[in-house]
């Protein structure tokens, strides 16, 4: 196992322009302006946190999570890391990270995806694609736009041998990552409210979201 | 029906494979890479999705035995025969920049059809031949590439992994459009600008059966292929 170094961030909370506890199973959308920092705090632990990004002003320039991983040689997000868009423009880069490793090959949680999963008797239980859709729909988004997302938090490890699993996250309560936005960034969460995986310890649970001005960051 | 033909290195194509019918390719030279995207011939809002693929199954790579899911959780298309034993799902697609940046700038006036082209360009330019445009470019798969991920998750690309003669058969489950591009595998540094041919094939090789290998490779396998049936029936 390599070392994984973490970095944290010196921003106070007391400066934040925007300060929200986002509850298990909700959405959250934000336009992240240029240059400003968005930090997001795991406040119980283990929580998967799933995240999409759009460039603000062209919907279609889009977070790529294959883009992403292909750019930086690695799977695992952390610090350095840049999210980049299917053209290869940077949306925001991880600034901070007491973590230390973030997800983005996992996806989000669908009912769809759920009874191939667990079964029929998921179908009707609440998922992060229908946060995603739900928030997607208000700004101007639709289905199509849905894509591969990050999930903060979750620890998702692939084999030498092609096998993919999904491990007890390295976060704990308090820990968080922080992202300064390179362009004006749409940013959608699903605070995800999966029931049916162990990473949650089967209770998902609430995260902070604080948005510093450029000017503070 | 059969259709065979000769794609060029770093040329691109689509067309509908109905329900019970199979895409066969061969990597003519070794060496070759095809980037894979498949859409509901239907419902284009229905397309491959390549996490829920990989989570299903629990695996990282695409070879016999592995099915690929729509993000409505149907089996679009399974593998069903490999030589390879190895595809690339996790590295998508490159752009034109990035063989720029490997292998010089190129212009058609001075190279003509060796022109150097890249697989997200031309992707987007046949999805418009579609109606379809860069919002319904998803995530894809690359064919006969291998790229494993050591203990640190680091991406490493074994060069020329596939040999000459080397075979991937995929059936499609739904009426699928199958979108491929022959560009070489964007973490490919082996110098020069030799993108390579793949023979097609399209043949009949019928539905899934109950005891399909694919369809029972997993109890997530056998929802996933029970929510295609429904879906066609309907």
């Amino acid at each position: 196992m390599s070392t994984i170094e973490l970095t944290a961030s010196t921003l106070d909370p007391a400066a934040a322009s925007h300060d929200a506890v986002v509850q298990a199973g909700d959405g959250w959308t934000h336009l992240v302006r240029a240059g400003e920092h968005l930090r997001i705090v795991d406040l119980d632990g283990n929580q998967a946190v799933d995240t999409l990004f759009y460039d603000a002003h062209d919907h279609a320039e889009r977070y790529s999570a294959q883009d992403t991983i292909r750019a930086q040689g690695a799977i695992y997000l952390t610090t350095g890391s840049r999210l980049l868009t299917g053209s290869g423009r940077s949306l925001m880069t991880i600034v901070a990270d007491t973590v230390g490793r973030h997800d983005t090959l996992g996806g989000a949680c669908s009912q769809e995806s759920n009874v191939v999963r667990y079964g029929e008797h998921t179908r009707h239980m609440h998922a992060c694609r229908q946060t995603f859709l739900a928030e997607a729909l208000v700004h101007g988004l639709e289905k199509r736009d849905l894509t591969h997302n990050i999930n903060f938090f979750m620890n998702v490890p692939v084999t030498p041998e092609g096998g993919l699993s999904f491990e007890d996250g390295l976060s704990e309560p308090g820990k968080y990552v922080e992202l300064r936005a390179d362009v004006d960034t749409l940013v959608l969460i699903s605070n995800c409210p999966q029931l049916n995986n162990p990473c949650n310890a089967y209770d998902p649970t609430p995260v902070r979201l604080l948005v510093w001005a450029a000017e503070a960051a | 029906m059969t259709i065979t033909r000769v794609l060029p290195g770093a040329a691109t194509w689509s067309g509908v494979l109905r329900r019970g019918s199979a895409l066969e390719l061969e990597d003519v030279e070794g060496g070759a890479n095809v980037t894979l995207l498949l859409i509901d011939a239907h419902r284009p809002t229905e397309r491959l999705n390549v996490p829920d693929s990989l989570k299903a199954q629990h695996v990282a790579r695409i070879t016999t035995g592995v099915a690929l899911y729509s993000d409505m959780g149907r089996v679009m298309a399974s593998v069903i025969e490999d030589t390879c034993g190895w595809h690339d799902p996790l590295c998508g697609h490159g752009r034109l920049a990035e063989l720029e940046a490997l292998h010089g700038p190129s212009s058609y006036a001075a190279e003509r059809n060796a022109v150097r082209r890249g697989a997200r360009e031309e992707l987007v330019l046949e999805l418009a031949k579609h109606g379809l445009g860069a919002r319904d470019l998803a995530a894809t798969v690359n064919l006969f590439s291998k790229v494993t991920v050591d203990a640190a998750g680091r991406l490493v690309f074994h060069p020329a992994s596939s040999p000459a003669g080397a075979r991937v058969v995929l059936r499609a489950d739904a009426d699928v459009l199958v979108v491929l591009n022959t560009a070489p595998h964007p973490l490919d540094r082996t110098p020069g600008w030799h993108p390579r041919p793949v023979a097609m094939d399209v043949r009949d090789v019928g539905v899934a059966a109950p005891d399909d290998p694919t369809r029972t490779a997993c109890p997530e396998n056998e929802r996933g292929f029970a929510a295609t049936d429904a879906g066609t029936e309907r």
